[in-house]
């Protein structure tokens, strides 16, 4: 039997480890993370487009980096990311900041990475993208989202990636979102043209 | 006037002078290249002495804010309020002072900040010591920083350095602690080499940090990393839980860079010895005399030397001693916390020699190692 940790849709437990820790590594520039291995960025492009349009519930949880203008170029990616989403046909639960909701989160209409869980229950999403998330707040929802739900998880990360994702991309720039749009686009007209 | 260099260009490439200096003024020769904004200091035998230097080049210009804390509490405070402002802190302590601001690693770690702070190691005990000993690090092991132990003052300078770019990366954006072994490395002079004064590090750019800079005034930033800490649910709980894994995984995502810098976590001559010494600090050098003492007996012996503690290099340790019939670990200190952590990950741990092992400031004579090692072969 293998001792390779897969990084799979949960529920996984009631504390399943940092896959960091458990031997998953980071690929480097031009690769990605799919399932903790490790594929081409191409690959796991068509594999991000093919698991949103397979999705009953889909949602984007696009976070703080993405939601305020705080540096030239910002506008353009949440743009983007818009244009992505409805390209799915994906709901929009923006994670405005970190701080935990208390006494009790609206999981209707938001997201908050220390208990990410509530939202995706109450919304019954079955694949969820992290984009514009800080990377530290990215892998603990991973986390709590891998160990209690069995929403599938992808990241679209501007920086190195997250293990803690079932898919996971690293350098995403505005074009990259782009070619996953134009991937989503294409994989609809083809579907739409198979099921005439 | 300084000029900004790639980190590869600063450690690899750059031609360097060798000059006759001790290990505090080796802490200084670092930070002049590291592009530091911010240091803070507060004395502890026998640290006081590097950032008094540090405090020197403050005021030459190489360091944009420095002060003297209250205590050491308060200058572990300062330093974490000053990375999560987002700039490159540097601080330094020893012994007693890393004891009394011992909440302050942790929370270090647990906020993601990378600071970067030396330790120079000295006894923690009653009677006062203020000699070298190690048992500082058994304390920190599991405080979440990322441990680097100099042998001699050229690693100390090389290890402050290099500790910025490993402590910045995304991924990683925890603290390091470079440790030497205090008066043994800081108060003996000995030629090191070091890149030109006219080159620096990059600054650090905390728009790339996986938390947000602590910015009280602007949206989205207006809030603490720990209100949940408040209360008592399974929710609470569970982000706790996930939130220190995280921390935990940061250092695993070190392992490439440390590697790359340092040129791997550890480092091995004679690896098919049949005995192998494993550790760290200056009992590496005493380690390479006994080595030398053994051979003129006709006695071939290995060595290890350990330069990352955490994250330990847990593969590169097992695969190392899988052959050998005797691993002998030499500390200074008396728990033998080397010893311990290469018992825990090897399955013949009985071939783990904790010996010799002196604190409290005792030497370890070359001899005490080399009776170590003709018991191997008795």
């Amino acid at each position: 039997m293998s001792n390779e940790y897969r990084v799979l849709a949960g529920p996984e437990g009631y504390l399943p480890p940092a896959a960091a820790v458990m031997g998953v590594e980071l690929p480097n520039t031009g690769d990605a993370l799919v399932e903790g291995k490790i594929l081409s960025d191409n690959e796991a492009l068509h594999l991000i487009a093919e698991k949103l349009l397979s999705a009953k519930r889909p949602f984007f949880f696009p976070g703080p980096l993405l939601l305020w203008a705080w540096k030239d170029g910002v506008a353009e990616r949440a743009q983007a990311v818009r244009e992505l989403a409805d390209a799915v046909g994906a709901g929009v639960i923006p994670m405005p900041d970190y701080r935990p909701k208390y006494p009790m989160i609206n999981p209707a209409i938001e997201i908050n990475p220390n208990h990410p869980n509530l939202t995706i229950w109450h919304n019954k999403i079955d694949v969820c993208v992290f984009v514009g998330v800080h990377c530290h707040y990215a892998n603990v929802a991973l986390k709590i989202i891998r160990g209690g739900t069995d929403c599938y998880t992808i990241a679209l990360c501007g920086e190195a990636g997250h293990e803690d994702a079932m898919i996971s991309l690293r350098d995403v720039n505005l074009a990259k979102i782009q070619e996953l749009t134009a991937i989503v686009k294409e994989k609809k007209r083809q579907m739409a043209e198979g099921g005439k | 006037m300084q000029r900004v260099v790639s980190p590869e260009h600063l450690f690899f490439e750059a031609k360097r002078e060798p000059v006759f200096i001790t290990g505090s003024e080796a802490v200084r020769e670092a930070i002049k290249r590291a592009n530091v904004d911010m240091a803070i200091s507060y004395p502890i035998t026998p640290q006081s002495e590097s950032m008094h230097l540090v405090g020197d080049i403050y005021k030459e210009g190489y360091i944009r804010e420095y002060f003297r804390g209250e205590n050491e509490f308060a200058v572990m405070s300062a330093v974490a309020g000053a990375s999560m402002g987002g700039v490159r802190v540097f601080t330094a302590t020893g012994g007693p002072g890393t004891l009394r601001a011992f909440e302050l690693f942790s929370t270090w770690s647990g906020a993601r900040l990378p600071i970067v702070c030396a330790f120079m190691t000295r006894g923690v005990n009653s009677p006062l010591t203020i000699q070298p000993d190690t048992i500082e690090m058994s304390y920190l092991l599991d405080t979440g920083i990322i441990m680097l132990h100099a042998e001699n003052a050229q690693d100390l300078h090389d290890f402050l350095l290099k500790a910025f770019p490993i402590a910045e990366q995304t991924e990683v954006h925890i603290p390091v602690g470079v440790f030497a072994d205090g008066f043994f490395v800081t108060h003996t002079r000995e030629t090191i080499e070091v890149a030109p004064l006219d080159m620096k590090l990059p600054p650090y750019n905390p728009y790339n940090a996986p938390v947000p800079v602590m910015d009280m005034e602007n949206v989205p930033i207006r809030q603490m990393r720990d209100p949940f800490v408040m209360k008592s649910n399974f929710v609470s709980y569970a982000a706790h839980a996930s939130w220190q894994q995280e921390v935990m995984a940061a250092a695993e995502r070190a392992r490439p860079s440390i590697s790359r810098y340092l040129g791997g976590l550890v480092e091995v001559e004679n690896a098919d010895a049949d005995v192998l010494i494993v550790t760290s600090g200056t009992a590496v050098s005493i380690s390479r005399e006994a080595i030398q003492l053994a051979k003129q007996e006709g006695l071939s012996v290995g060595l290890v030397k350990v330069k990352c503690v955490r994250p330990f290099p847990t593969e590169e340790i097992r695969a190392l001693t899988k052959k050998a019939k005797a691993v002998i670990v030499p500390e200074f200190n008396r728990v033998g916390w080397m010893a311990r952590e290469i018992k825990s990950i090897i399955d013949d741990n009985a071939k783990v020699i904790g010996a010799p092992r002196v604190y409290g400031g005792m030497t370890m004579p070359a001899q005490s190692i080399l009776a170590e090692i003709r018991r191997c072969w008795a």
